[in-house]
């Protein structure tokens, strides 16, 4: 069976849709930011899969805007783990459910 | 205009109203003590007097000459208010024997009321009173006169009630003012009519005054506007009403009796020289408009004719010696009447001759006879009743000569002042009406024969009163005497007589008829014959009674009663006064409806604004509404603002779902 792009775009909606549902219903902060990372990984497929079966695969787009994407998405997972131990050390938990102070 | 240009025809004679103002606002400010106060009113009077004097020399000669200053007091909507002053021998002989007679009075008062701690309040009154007497003899404006005569009515007021914690003499001060107050609101009609006929309030201004030919003929030429009167005749009807008010003319008479229940000196002044003057003064100063029509002229002489006779019959049945005079002004008033009004019909403007020559001659007498009276009561200790009197012309020669000096001249007898005056009125009624000589004649008679009346019981027999009787003070006796001599003295002028007669009216006035003077020697001698006849060997005394009482014991009573007058008033008046209190009252009960009903319905309106729009309207559904609609509306928010992160997540992603599904909805 020969793998096309549709094959390569569910399984970029499925991972997507994984990390969509993760990020909205677990508890965990840093599961929620792993899921994060998920969609983001959903999209670089993606992008990857878009370039891999485009009109002209020898211009390298497709990879340079996914290391792009992965340098910012460390970035930001840095900046993510340091919010999640400054919220450890404030309130003693990572359990979203007991961190209500954004509507004050 | 220049208060102090003397070198002005006529400019000057405003202050001879002024002197007696400074003094009054002197005293009224400053209240320095009672001999202060009487310095300072007699100096003014004195400079009054000179200026006066002056005013008389001027126009002594010059008779027909009429000078004038007027300048324009206010400007409104149009029309200019002109005041002004003017001399004419009017003028000058009015000015000269009103400061003349006032200043003795003055003089007079300083002793009669040295021992009243109010002294200086009544010089002030006093002083106030000349300002009104003095400023209409010069006003040469109906208004200005008009406002004198008001300043008179209301110092007489004053002066009247000036002892007002006597119950009569506060009643008395109340009757003269609104009585006054009566005939005053017909002068005000008459002035006002005639500034609505002319356009001008100015008696004399180069030919287009009131009383000037030009507007004198205008104002006549209008036949029939008034009781088939015309204009002249129809304003002159209203300002003789002022005249009758203020000179106790039949009708509005009743005033001027009670108001001797002020000191003596006011009486002599008021009733004597000035204020009753007044209205005689207004009538021979508008004299032009009553001659303008002859109908005038016959009420007037009626009016003083019936006046003089009913005066002259109630002063016969009356016991008190200042009340004797005050009929007796009366009554000399309404003979002056006759004399302008029976005047002005024989002689046309030489009428004013003749009535105000009676009423200078009677100012110098009646002045001394008050003033005699007072100087008599206050020496038998304040008794005034004449019963309680006699045997006191042994003990006041001064006083009692010179009350009988005045006594004669007011019964005209042959060659005094009185006799002179009271002649010519006589001549003129003789030409002018019939029945009215007769009147007249038999008012002079009754005269003469109540002065002989009073005299007997005043100066004969033994003294019947309480204490001894004494002799007053110099200070007292002096103006006395003086006036004395001029009471008798005036008739000596004989040859300068018919001179002052033409010098009054500026024309000339000659009237003789031997029949009527024959008639005026009987009456003058028979009425003081007829007097001593009936009272001079009587018993008198409180317990006798009255000779003429034994005779006519009705008719006397009703004499006694002053024939009813004050009776009919307050039968007629006072009952018509009742009536309309009662219909006031009635009104007012309705008006009280009324405005409760009002009250009710604005109230109804209010709360309906209060609960409906305002409460219900503005708060509730605006204002108060919003604001639970908002917080309402945030009570759903709310529940969105809740603080749980993945909440906002997942409305973020429900709402990012919905833009694409509706993305792919409108935009295939």
């Amino acid at each position: 069976m020969e793998i096309t792009l549709n094959h390569y775009l569910i399984l970029s909606a499925v991972l997507f849709t994984i990390g969509l549902i993760g990020a909205l219903t677990r508890r965990h902060i840093i599961i929620m930011l792993v899921c994060l990372e998920i969609m983001l990984n959903a999209a670089n497929l993606n992008l990857i899969a878009f370039w891999h079966f485009g009109p002209n695969p020898i211009l390298l787009h497709g990879p340079l805007f996914t290391l792009f994407t992965i340098a910012i998405a460390a970035t930001e997972a840095a900046l993510g783990l340091a919010l999640v131990l400054a919220i450890y050390r404030h309130f003693k938990t990572v359990d979203l459910e007991q961190v209500q102070d954004l509507k004050e | 205009m220049n208060l102090f240009n003397f070198t002005d025809s006529v400019g000057w004679l405003m202050w001879v109203p002024i002197c007696p103002l400074i003094a009054g606002v002197f005293l009224a400010l400053l209240k320095p003590s009672g001999r202060v106060s009487a310095f300072v009113a007699i100096a003014a009077l004195a400079v009054s007097l000179i200026l006066s004097l002056k005013a008389f020399a001027m126009t002594w000669g010059h008779e027909a000459q009429i000078e004038t200053h007027n300048f324009t007091w206010m400007h409104i909507g149009g029309v200019d208010l002109e005041f002004g002053m003017v001399l004419n021998a009017l003028t000058g002989s009015m000015l000269a024997m009103v400061s003349l007679i006032g200043l003795l009075i003055f003089i007079y008062s300083w002793s009669y009321m040295s021992h009243d701690d109010r002294m200086g309040r009544f010089f002030c009154y006093l002083s106030i009173f000349m300002v009104g007497m003095l400023g209409l003899v010069v006003a040469n404006s109906l208004l200005l006169f008009f406002m004198f005569w008001e300043i008179v009515g209301l110092a007489s007021y004053l002066l009247i009630g000036f002892w007002f914690q006597k119950p009569s003499a506060a009643a008395a001060a109340k009757k003269a003012f609104i009585t006054t107050r009566i005939g005053d609101l017909g002068f005000l009609i008459g002035l006002l009519w005639a500034f609505k006929a002319t356009g001008t309030f100015l008696l004399f201004d180069n030919g287009s005054g009131i009383l000037e030919t030009t507007q004198i003929a205008a104002l006549a030429a209008s036949e029939n506007v008034m009781f088939g009167m015309n204009t002249a005749g129809a304003i002159a009807l209203f300002l003789f009403i002022g005249a009758i008010g203020k000179s106790g003319q039949l009708p509005l008479h009743v005033w001027l009796p009670d108001a001797m229940e002020g000191p003596t000196p006011v009486s002599a002044l008021i009733h004597a020289a000035t204020m009753v003057a007044a209205g005689v003064f207004l009538v021979a100063r508008a004299f032009p408009l009553f001659i303008a029509d002859l109908a005038m002229l016959e009420v007037v002489a009626w009016f003083g004719a019936f006046t003089t006779l009913f005066a002259a019959l109630v002063a016969v049945g009356q016991y008190d010696i200042k009340r004797i005079l005050a009929y007796s002004t009366v009554s000399q008033l309404g003979l002056m009447m006759v004399g302008l009004g029976a005047g002005g019909l024989a002689l046309k403007e030489g009428g004013i001759s003749i009535g105000m020559f009676h009423l200078l001659t009677h100012a110098f007498f009646k002045a001394l006879l008050f003033l005699g009276a007072g100087s008599i009561i206050h020496g038998c200790n304040d008794e005034q009743d004449v019963r309680l009197m006699g045997g006191v012309f042994s003990k006041m020669k001064i006083s009692s000569i010179a009350y009988l000096a005045g006594t004669i001249a007011l019964c005209a007898f042959p060659f005094t002042s009185g006799y002179f005056s009271k002649d010519q009125i006589l001549l003129s009624a003789w030409t002018a009406s019939g029945p009215i000589f007769w009147i007249s004649a038999i008012a002079s008679l009754l005269t003469a024969f109540y002065m002989t009346r009073q005299c007997c019981y005043v100066f004969l027999g033994k003294y019947r009163g309480k204490g001894h009787v004494h002799e007053s003070s110099p200070i007292m006796t002096v103006p006395l005497v003086i006036l004395a001599v001029f009471a008798v003295a005036l008739g000596y002028v004989s040859e300068h007589f018919y001179h002052i007669l033409d010098y009054l009216s500026g024309v000339h006035v000659h009237q003789h008829e031997s029949i009527v003077v024959i008639i005026s020697w009987i009456i003058a001698l028979g009425g003081i014959g007829l007097g001593l006849l009936v009272y001079a060997r009587a018993k008198l005394g409180i317990d006798e009674t009255d000779p003429v009482k034994k005779v006519f014991p009705v008719p006397y009573r009703w004499l006694e009663n002053r024939l009813y007058a004050d009776e009919f008033y307050e039968a007629t008046a006072f009952k018509l006064w009742d009536v309309l209190a009662i219909l006031i009252t009635v009104l007012e009960a309705i008006m009280n409806q009324l405005v409760d009903f009002v009250t009710v319905v604005v109230r109804n309106i209010g709360s309906f604004f209060l609960n409906t729009i305002d409460k219900r309207v503005i708060d509730e559904v605006s204002f108060d509404g919003t604001c639970s609609r908002i917080y309402n509306s945030s009570q759903i928010n709310k529940l969105i603002q809740n603080g749980f992160l993945q909440g906002y997540l997942r409305l973020l992603t429900g709402g990012a779902v919905l833009i694409g599904i509706l993305l792919i909805v409108f935009t295939r």
